[in-house]
């Protein structure tokens, strides 16, 4: 049992370690660009302008229709068909080269992430309480200052939860990125049920790493959030 | 008698929402060490009013003045907003809601403006806001959040927080209209210290005892029109606008 997890050529430890490092870069790498491109979507959906609402709403009404996997293959196949494109106009002799599936995965799932992230985000600003944002004016500060010394806290403070959930989501949705070939957790446990035909026990170990992320992402989160909310009674 | 200096003074206000009009001109001044109570029946514009005052609300048309420093606006278009945060850093504001920030502590709500927009140093703003909350009665409140204090202690937080900016003047929304009765008179204490030091301060109030004993002016709003104005021992005795005397009838 212990020589299939071995490190080394004998064993699977650490082919399943790399592929667990490959996931976690991946959602770590993922997180941020989400993040950002949500809040892009949610002031696009909140601007006064008609135009701006309808690309915002529009896009994650979009993105929320769409399985994850077929939005993957489409940035995959159709970003890469692209990129062979444009490196050809720019320099003929370039052989064409292969999108890399991590860049895909990240964009994809970061898309994907970003459509939820603007929900949640746009969420947590309309329920702004407008005589806090009142006070801040009345005392003089300027909208760039309210911005970050009122919204920006309570928005943290009210989408923090529903943050968390999409991130421990995508952390398990990073495992789609396996079927082009990324070679990451889920991947690197496939192929060593496929040439040691032991389903049950690298399955499991999987289920066990997965399930450690969840478990470690939930106890900081759940730190997080007390002390996002510090000064607020518990809506319970 | 020398007439005090003019602090604040608001010409020709007209304010409409759609094709509804609130204010029909209003125009107002308050000297030195004036205590404006502003009287009327719900809806009669008395909040709109205030707001046009620090621009919370942008007339659509007249002009305001603080210490000489004027906005003026027309059609609605009100001037460059670095002019409207100048003139509300000169007036200090309290809700009827207190509006304190939840996310900040007693102390660092009376902190902020002072360190964001008037760029004080953090010790010096500590020392100020320490000060000022003892002043209110809350030296031992300081490092609590708003949903852990009384409503009469935030709008005590809230004047505070008004103080720290030393505004020319203060303007008050119903500050006692959302607190329980056992929690009016703690705040009303408050104000008439500010008063009785000479703070210049227009208050929206249906606190009549406050109106006729601490203003040194009532003006009364009815259908967007200033409808009676004087000293309270003056129109309270001798009303001469006849919605007015019903309407001291009525709150007796
Ligand atoms: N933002 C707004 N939009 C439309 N109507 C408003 C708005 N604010 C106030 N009003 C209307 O203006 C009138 C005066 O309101 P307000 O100034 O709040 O009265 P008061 O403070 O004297 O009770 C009311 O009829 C109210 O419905
Ligand atoms: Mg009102």
């Amino acid at each position: 049992m212990f020589e299939l997890f071995a490190f080394g050529d004998t064993g699977w430890g650490d082919e399943i370690l790399r592929g667990l490092a490959v996931t976690v870069q991946l959602a770590i790498v993922t997180l941020p660009l989400g993040l950002a491109l949500g809040f892009v979507v949610a002031s696009a959906s909140m601007s006064k302008l008609r135009a701006l609402r309808f690309m915002g709403v529009g896009y994650t009404t979009v993105m929320r229709g769409l399985p994850e996997i077929l939005t993957l293959f489409v940035v995959y196949n159709g970003v890469g068909l692209l990129l062979n494109i444009v490196m050809q106009k720019l320099n003929p002799e370039a052989p064409p080269s292969d999108f890399s599936p991590f860049a895909a995965g990240v964009i994809a799932l970061g898309m994907v992430v970003g459509a939820f992230a603007a929900e949640v985000l746009r969420g947590a600003f309309q329920s702004l309480d407008r005589g806090q944002i009142e006070a801040g004016r009345a005392v003089g500060m300027t909208e760039g200052q309210i911005f970050r010394r009122i919204k920006l806290p309570q928005v943290w403070r009210f989408a923090l939860p529903g943050l968390g959930n999409l991130w421990i989501n995508m952390l398990k949705d990073t495992a789609l990125v396996s079927v082009i070939a990324l070679d990451d957790l889920m991947r690197m446990t496939k192929v060593a049920v496929g040439v040691t035909k032991k389903p049950f026990t690298f399955y499991l170990a999987a289920c066990l790493l997965y399930w450690a992320m969840c478990v470690f992402s939930e106890v900081v989160l759940a730190r997080m959030e007390r002390h996002a909310s510090r000064g607020v009674r518990r809506a319970s | 008698m020398t007439q005090a200096e003019i602090i604040l003074q608001a010409e020709d206000i007209h304010k409409s929402f759609g094709s509804f009009e609130v204010l029909k001109g209003i125009s107002l001044e308050a000297r030195n060490h004036d205590v404006i109570s502003i009287l009327g029946s719900s809806g009669s514009g008395k909040s709109t009013l205030l707001r046009c005052l620090n621009f919370l609300e942008i007339p659509t048309s007249g002009k305001v003045s603080v210490h000489g420093q004027q906005i003026q606006v027309k059609n609605g278009k009100p001037g460059n907003p670095r002019q409207i945060e100048g003139l509300r850093t000169r007036l200090g504001m309290v809700f009827q809601q207190f509006n304190l920030w939840t996310h900040r502590t007693a102390l660092e709500n009376v902190m902020e403006g002072p360190i964001q927009v008037k760029r004080e140093s953090r010790s010096e703003a500590r020392d100020k806001a320490e000060a000022l909350l003892a002043r209110v009665g809350l030296a031992d409140r300081m490092h609590m959040y708003p949903t852990q204090l009384s409503g009469g202690q935030q709008q005590r937080v809230a004047i505070a927080r008004a103080l720290a900016m030393e505004p020319d003047a203060i303007l008050f929304d119903e500050p006692t209209s959302a607190l329980d009765p056992e929690l009016v008179g703690e705040v009303l204490k408050v104000m008439q210290d500010l008063a009785a030091e000479g703070r210049t301060m227009i208050v929206v109030t249906h606190e009549m005892g406050f109106a006729r004993e601490v203003s040194s002016e009532v003006i009364f709003l009815h259908q967007g029109r200033i409808a009676e104005q004087g000293p309270p021992d003056e129109i309270f005795t001798h009303p001469r606008n006849e919605v007015f005397e019903r309407f001291i009838a009525n709150t007796r």
